[in-house]
């Protein structure tokens, strides 16, 4: 019931960081990867000995200037790598990007990694991700008002799909901003699997969401049997607080299990990992915290405009 | 009672079939060892964009086929163990969709190499000067608007061979024609005596020479231009190019990814432990918090790992890392099922239900919740599979689908089995603490 009666201190908890999420979307923008924009991804690993990044800033800030590279980033990783970031180049001038690393074979390299991604892929997998976004969401939303369709009492079915809407537009808002805040401090870029994780956690969202929105159905059916005339407030209170137990422990195994693969797991999905982190542990939180809450403020606002008619 | 713990056994012996065949099929020489993709695997990926303005739409789908054939004819000749090549088309809804080949070559970290080994995109295409130009003699001034399509292709060859003139000494290319071909040739030939035929290669002409007469048998032959011993080499590498098959769509290189063994290696020890790591964690977490019921979704959460383990092999899953991290997140989410089983019964033993009727309903109740919400992750795979433009995310949605649809069975069928199984129908103190939680007073 706590959760309920305080549910304003939670709606503005939830507000300030869409707000700071947003601000940080339209200030910072996001970090795209090459997945999206295009471009080569090169990782250079040394056999024997790392050479001085400044040997190498040097042969690369050549290199770039001979075969005119633009914009390009140089990070060193690790105790063994370097990798260069920058326009497509063709096969040609990576062999070349080889050379200036190993300083013309001074120094034993191996290509670790090679992305070269062309900026029609990139165009075509941002469209891509915007499609599949907005039909898990369509699709979700047509999902819950079907499964919901027998509750129309005190409100009807689609508006708990409306509002698993707002709560899931708040689960994929706040991850988003906090990688923007990332990509703008520490440089984390926004690739397919970010977006990947964010379907996940739309899902996932849902899968808690539902949790609660079932109970309430429940306890509305029981309560309607027993004709006690509990308050929708009331009846949503308790079925929250029944489901509380389960909402976190279903997401705390979840969330376990993703804190392993970001400590433990391969390089290659530690970003995705914590994208999931955050998300899932802002659904979780949506769906005990807001996601019914906003059943009873749509209640209040639907009967007072009611009585209002009245 | 004795039905339900029969049934038990029966579940824990095929669960330990499926686990053995898992373990069994591991070894170096198995033919059913897990497949790897690129990224753990170490290997090169090569996406070409087909240009496929110049064909109908019909015929697309029919050409792109070739294509891959060719490809894979040319990658084979060069020994790469297992390539893998796809056709995928490509495109937003209602908008141009194009074609891409992808080109997987495991375990090859060579891309300039590997790029070679594709081939040079020898496109060989046979055109009319158009009639109002054949008198001008010079072959300078024509430009691509100056001709028009014969339909006779590279497609269409059989064989192409080196021959050398007997008068000059210079390299020749004879080529040969299959039947379709040699019909056409001999076609085009009868109806345009006179015009000039002009010989395409990669979008430049080759030779023009004028139609005397018809040629029937289906020979042809491109000479001219191969002068000296770079023109030998040109005349050799077309040869065998063209003998490989000339491609019969251009193509382009527009992605290329390649990632070395021993990154592959890495990813793959640092996959398996966090695997085993997540596990062990959520089994603790289980035991602690559920006591009894806990340990028996600790046995059916290893049977969900035995039977997706043993699918992955089956089916076969091609594995990357994200597929592995979409496995680990289904661990997390396939107990998701027995956590709500588990409160349900604990509320039911609260309203002061009996063990058994606690289970049964703890079970009934809980469905409707487990189905509806499984659905929802089921949606975002399939949306997910469907759109992804990258094969990690293809990967990751497989496994991730794969995972909830298991888990559905493991957690409804084979926990409840299992409850049931060791159920007592007196149910004493020490059997209601075993059903307790961490949350009880």
């Amino acid at each position: 019931m706590f959760i309920i009666k305080n549910r304003k201190f939670f709606y503005i908890l939830s507000i300030v960081l869409i707000v700071i999420s947003i601000v940080s979307l339209f200030v910072w923008k996001l970090e795209l990867g090459i997945d999206f924009k295009g471009g080569s991804a090169i990782e250079i690993r040394y056999v024997d000995i790392k050479p001085d990044i400044e040997v190498i800033k040097n042969n690369i800030s050549t290199l770039a200037t001979e075969i005119s590279l633009g914009n390009y980033v140089l990070q060193s990783v690790g105790d063994t790598d370097y990798s260069l970031k920058s326009r497509l180049v063709s096969d040609k001038e990576r062999q070349m990007i080889e050379g200036a690393f190993s300083n013309n074979g001074a120094f034993k390299t191996e290509l670790k990694k090679v992305n070269s991604i062309g900026p029609l892929i990139g165009k075509e997998a941002g469209q891509k991700a915007l499609i599949s976004v907005i039909l898990v969401i369509l699709c979700i939303v047509l999902f819950i008002t079907f499964v919901f369709r027998k509750v129309s009492k005190p409100i009807s079915s689609w508006k708990y799909g409306l509002m698993s809407i707002v709560a899931l537009a708040h689960d994929v808002i706040i991850p988003t901003g906090v990688f923007s805040i990332l990509g703008h401090f520490k440089g984390y870029e926004v690739d397919t699997l970010f977006v990947t994780a964010l379907l996940v956690i739309l899902g996932f969202s849902i899968h808690d969401t539902i949790v609660v929105y079932d109970r309430i159905r429940e306890n509305l059916s029981i309560s309607h049997k027993n004709n006690d005339k509990k308050t929708f407030e009331t009846i949503v209170g308790e079925s929250v607080s029944q489901t509380f137990v389960r909402s976190i422990n279903t997401s705390m195994t979840t969330i376990l299990a993703l804190f392993v693969l970001y400590f433990l797991g391969p390089e290659a999905t530690k970003h995705f990992s914590l994208a999931l982190i955050i998300g899932v542990g802002i659904g979780t939180y949506s769906s005990i915290f807001i996601a019914s809450a906003l059943l009873v403020t749509i209640e209040k606002l639907q009967s007072k405009r009611e009585l209002a008619k009245k | 009672m004795f039905k339900r713990r029969f049934w038990a056994v029966i579940l824990l012996l095929i669960a330990s079939l499926i686990g053995y065949f898992v373990y069994s099929t591991n070894k170096v020489d198995s033919s059913k060892k897990f497949k790897l993709g690129l990224d753990l695997n170490g290997g090169i990926e090569l996406v070409y964009q087909a240009d496929t303005s110049g064909i109908s739409s019909v015929d697309i789908s029919g050409k792109m086929n070739s294509l891959k054939d060719l490809i894979e004819k040319r990658v084979n000749v060069f020994g790469v163990s297992e390539p893998i090549i796809q056709i995928e088309r490509v495109g937003i809804i209602g908008g141009n969709t194009s074609e891409q080949l992808i080109i997987d070559l495991p375990g090859q970290t060579d891309i300039a190499g590997a790029i070679a080994q594709v081939g040079k995109t020898y496109v060989l295409d046979f055109k009319f000067l158009k009639k109002e130009l054949e008198n001008s003699t010079s072959t300078e001034s024509v430009t691509g608007d100056s001709f028009e399509s014969t339909g006779l292709t590279g497609a269409l060859l059989t064989k192409a061979t080196l021959e050398f003139n007997q008068n000059t000494g210079e390299p020749n290319v004879a080529l040969q024609f299959n039947s379709e071909g040699s019909d056409l040739f001999a076609k085009i030939t009868k109806e345009n005596v006179g015009r000039r035929l002009a010989i395409f290669l990669d979008g430049d002409v080759k030779s023009m020479p004028v139609i005397r007469e018809e040629i029937t048998g289906g020979k042809a032959s491109i000479s001219g231009g191969f002068i000296g011993s770079a023109g030998l080499k040109e005349a050799k590498d077309l040869v065998s190019n063209l003998n490989l098959g000339a491609l019969p769509i251009p193509i382009e290189l527009i992605s290329t990814q390649s990632v070395g063994a021993s990154l592959g290696t890495e990813a793959v020890k640092a996959s398996m432990h966090a695997g085993l790591w997540a596990f062990i964690v959520i089994a603790l977490f289980l035991v602690l918090w559920y006591r009894l019921p806990g340990l028996l979704a600790v046995i059916s959460l290893s049977i969900y790992v035995a039977i997706n383990l043993a699918l992955f092999k089956l089916i076969p899953v091609t594995l990357t890392a994200a597929g592995i991290a979409g496995f680990i997140l289904s661990l997390g989410m396939a107990v998701d099922a027995n956590i709500l089983i588990f409160e349900r019964m604990k509320e039911e033993l609260a309203r002061g239900r009996e063990l058994g009727d606690a289970i049964e309903e703890g079970f009934a109740r809980a469905w409707l919740s487990i189905r509806d919400s499984n659905t929802s992750s089921i949606i975002t795979a399939i949306i997910l599979y469907y759109f992804s433009s990258t094969p990690m995310v293809k990967g990751f949605a497989f496994v991730f689908g794969l995972g909830v649809f298991v888990s559905m069975f493991t957690a409804i069928t084979a926990s409840r089995t299992l409850l049931l199984a060791i159920k007592h129908d007196s149910a004493g103190k020490i059997m209601r603490f075993l059903f307790g939680t961490g949350a009880n007073k």
